[in-house]
């Protein structure tokens, strides 16, 4: 499997007038395509930091951090845009739609800041919608939709630019249990279709969905390995693989 | 992003909040509208007092007696009685004088005029029939006077249309009828067409008689109040009014220019000087608007920056999927041209329609130059640019990071 995120000493330094706070310190790891890797940690621990950084949020202070064959360390703010447009999709734990715009058009949206025309724009958001079971739901507007709802929009919507790595920090932070099931569900459904997701939870259950889990903490990996192949939700057991 | 998509984008964005859009746009629709207003009717009363200038005659020089000055005191100008009819003769019959082609001697004043039933105040002007040529004064009923009736001190009036209205009333035409002024009966000989307008010098409220009879019958003078001369182009004003001045000057025994016991206006100099003041009304009315103006554009400033701060998390939303600097700055831009493009375009409605009314209550031509309007929208636009500016780079500018987190 080819190397999807190369990650080398990444270090990330915050600096105010007195203080240096060193949210990452010199983190080296590797995801490849197709696995489902789940970063956890406690707050404060730097994962955010570290989400940050692989998203092309943000630049690490030190370290090189190479995405799908692009170094994505030095990069400008229009260039990281572009980086995070065509390579990343985003799935948020405030979901983050646009308000008062259809689940149609926001799954559009990154699509309309690439050069890609209207009626693929179209084709593809419906597509995308149905894969995440709202195709009778299309024309409702943000706030018409539960948060489960919006959020199978956003994973949509991360899915609009086919992008390298699908990039979820808490995706079901904000979702009722249930609902969390059926989004934890669809991830799942997309890693085995081949989809690389790396997600951020601090929540252990749900990291058990991953195939593989890093712990982070002050800013450290103190532990990189294999998730649990078996877990039970609701009494019943599931396969997550 | 093509454009279409940002405008109809930025369009759906403002049309959320109506009353907000509303109230921005108002600062705009005021003043985009009092610039317009305010220099069309400026131009409309420019025109309205050049053509009732012009319609006294052309290329006209008026030498008014006065400004004397006698053991110190300095007499107003017009007061002195220092024209007489033999200057008026001498001017147009000497040969130093070539650039002037008409002469009209003319005694003016005011005096009441009765019919017997009805009596009225008005302008009594004593006139050669050199007058009705150099002045324009066309007849509506009969005849001007004639020289024979200047020689013949004859006691006829022609009278104007609003002193007929005044005293026979309205529509009426005494022709062959009588009038009194200053005791002396006068047969009323001729009704001058209206020239309308109004202002510092009426000429339809107005009694013309030959100008022998209002010097001996009715006032019992011998000076002149004006000579009114007729130049044979526009070209040669300024040398008729040298060569006058200098003629009179000899004439009159004096040799300093600066003592001269006459004046002479220029037609020109009269426009200059009306032009001057409505000019710079015009400008000054015209400052305030702008004032509106700058007010209306730090309204729009104040209303994006709002909408900025408002929508941070959805900005950062935006540059997060992948929105580049240009496009949120276009974004915003695009808002805030919108805003003041279309109250420029409400504004100059309105402005036109102002000025339409205004002008037609005060009876003067409706004038819209279409130079004003091209300068409101480009101003409306550039005014969305300037203030819509620094909001769109602040929101451009923001961390994705930061704006995803803010609540």
């Amino acid at each position: 499997m080819p190397t999807i995120i190369r990650a080398r000493n990444l270090s990330k330094v915050y600096k105010t007038e007195t203080v240096e706070t060193v949210a990452l310190n010199n983190v080296s790891f590797d995801i490849e395509k197709g696995e489902f890797v789940a970063i956890m940690g406690p707050s404060g621990s730097g994962k955010s930091t570290l989400m940050h950084i692989l998203g092309a949020l943000d630049t690490p202070t030190n370290g090189e951090y190479i995405l799908d064959g692009e170094n994505v360390s030095k990069l400008q703010d229009d260039e990281l845009a572009e980086i995070r447009n065509r390579k990343i999709g985003f799935v948020f734990q405030a979901f983050n739609l646009l308000p008062r715009r259809t689940a149609l058009q926001n799954v559009m949206l990154p699509m309309t800041y690439a050069a890609i025309s209207k009626e693929q724009r179209l084709e593809k958001a419906k597509k995308y919608l149905k894969m995440v079971g709202l195709e009778d739901r299309m024309e409702h507007t943000s706030n018409q939709l539960s948060g489960g709802q919006q959020q199978r929009v956003a994973i949509a919507r991360s899915l609009a630019m086919n992008p390298a790595i699908l990039l979820a920090d808490e995706p079901t932070g904000n979702i009722a249990s249930i609902q969390a099931e059926e989004i934890m569900a669809i991830f799942q459904n997309l890693n085995k279709k081949g989809h690389t997701i790396v997600m951020i939870t601090h929540e252990p259950d749900i990291a058990e969905h991953a195939k593989r889990i890093i712990h982070i903490k002050d800013g450290k990996i103190v532990n990189d390995g294999n998730g649990h192949k078996q877990r039970k939700v609701n009494g019943i057991h599931r396969d997550n693989n | 992003m093509e454009y279409t998509e940002i405008i109809t984008e930025a369009i759906g964005t403002l049309t959320v909040n109506k009353l907000r859009t509303g109230l921005a746009t108002l600062g705009i629709v005021i003043g985009i509208g009092s610039v317009i207003a305010l220099v069309s009717l400026g131009q409309a009363s420019q025109k309205s007092v050049e053509s009732q200038i012009q319609s006294l005659g052309s290329n006209l020089l008026t030498v008014s007696p006065g400004a004397v000055s006698q053991g110190g005191v300095r007499g107003a100008t017009g007061g002195g009685t220092t024209l007489t009819l033999e200057d008026a003769k001498a001017i147009s019959s000497t040969s130093q004088i070539t650039t002037i082609q008409a002469v009209s001697p003319e005694y003016q004043s005011r005096g009441q005029v009765t019919t017997g039933r009805t009596n009225t105040n008005t302008q009594i002007l004593g006139v050669t029939p050199v007058y009705a040529d150099i002045r324009k004064v066309t007849m509506a009923q009969g005849s001007f006077i004639s020289e024979q009736q200047v020689s013949g001190m004859a006691k006829v009036a022609v009278i104007g249309p609003t002193v007929v209205t005044d005293l026979f009333g309205e529509g009426a035409s005494p022709v062959g009828q009588t009038v009194r002024i200053n005791g002396q009966t006068l047969t009323i000989i001729g009704i001058t067409e209206a020239k309308g307008g109004s202002g510092f010098q009426n000429q339809d409220d107005i009694v013309f008689v030959p100008l022998s009879t209002a010097q001996k019958q009715l006032f019992g003078a011998d000076h002149l109040t004006s000579i009114v001369l007729e130049a044979k182009s526009a070209d040669v004003m300024v040398n008729a009014q040298n060569e006058v001045g200098y003629f009179l000057l000899a004439r009159h025994k004096l040799n300093d220019p600066a003592k001269a016991d006459f004046s002479i206006m220029n037609q020109q100099d009269i426009l200059n000087t009306v032009n001057q003041v409505t000019g710079t009304f015009t400008t000054l009315l015209t400052g305030v608007a702008a004032i509106s103006l700058l007010v209306g554009g730090i309204g729009i400033m104040n209303i994006m920056l709002v909408t900025v701060t408002e929508r941070t998390r959805e900005i950062g939303l935006r540059k997060a999927l992948g929105a580049k600097k240009k496009v949120i700055i276009t974004q915003f831009l695009m808002e805030s041209i919108i805003l003041t493009f279309a109250g420029g375009l409400i504004g100059i409605g309105i402005g036109i329609l102002a000025s339409f009314i205004i002008t037609k209550l005060s009876n003067s031509p409706f004038v819209v130059s279409p130079s004003s309007i091209l300068l409101a929208f480009v101003v409306s636009a550039g005014i969305g640019i300037l203030f819509g500016w620094y909001p769109a780079q602040k929101a451009a500018n923001l961390q994705p990071i930061e704006a995803l987190r803010y609540e």
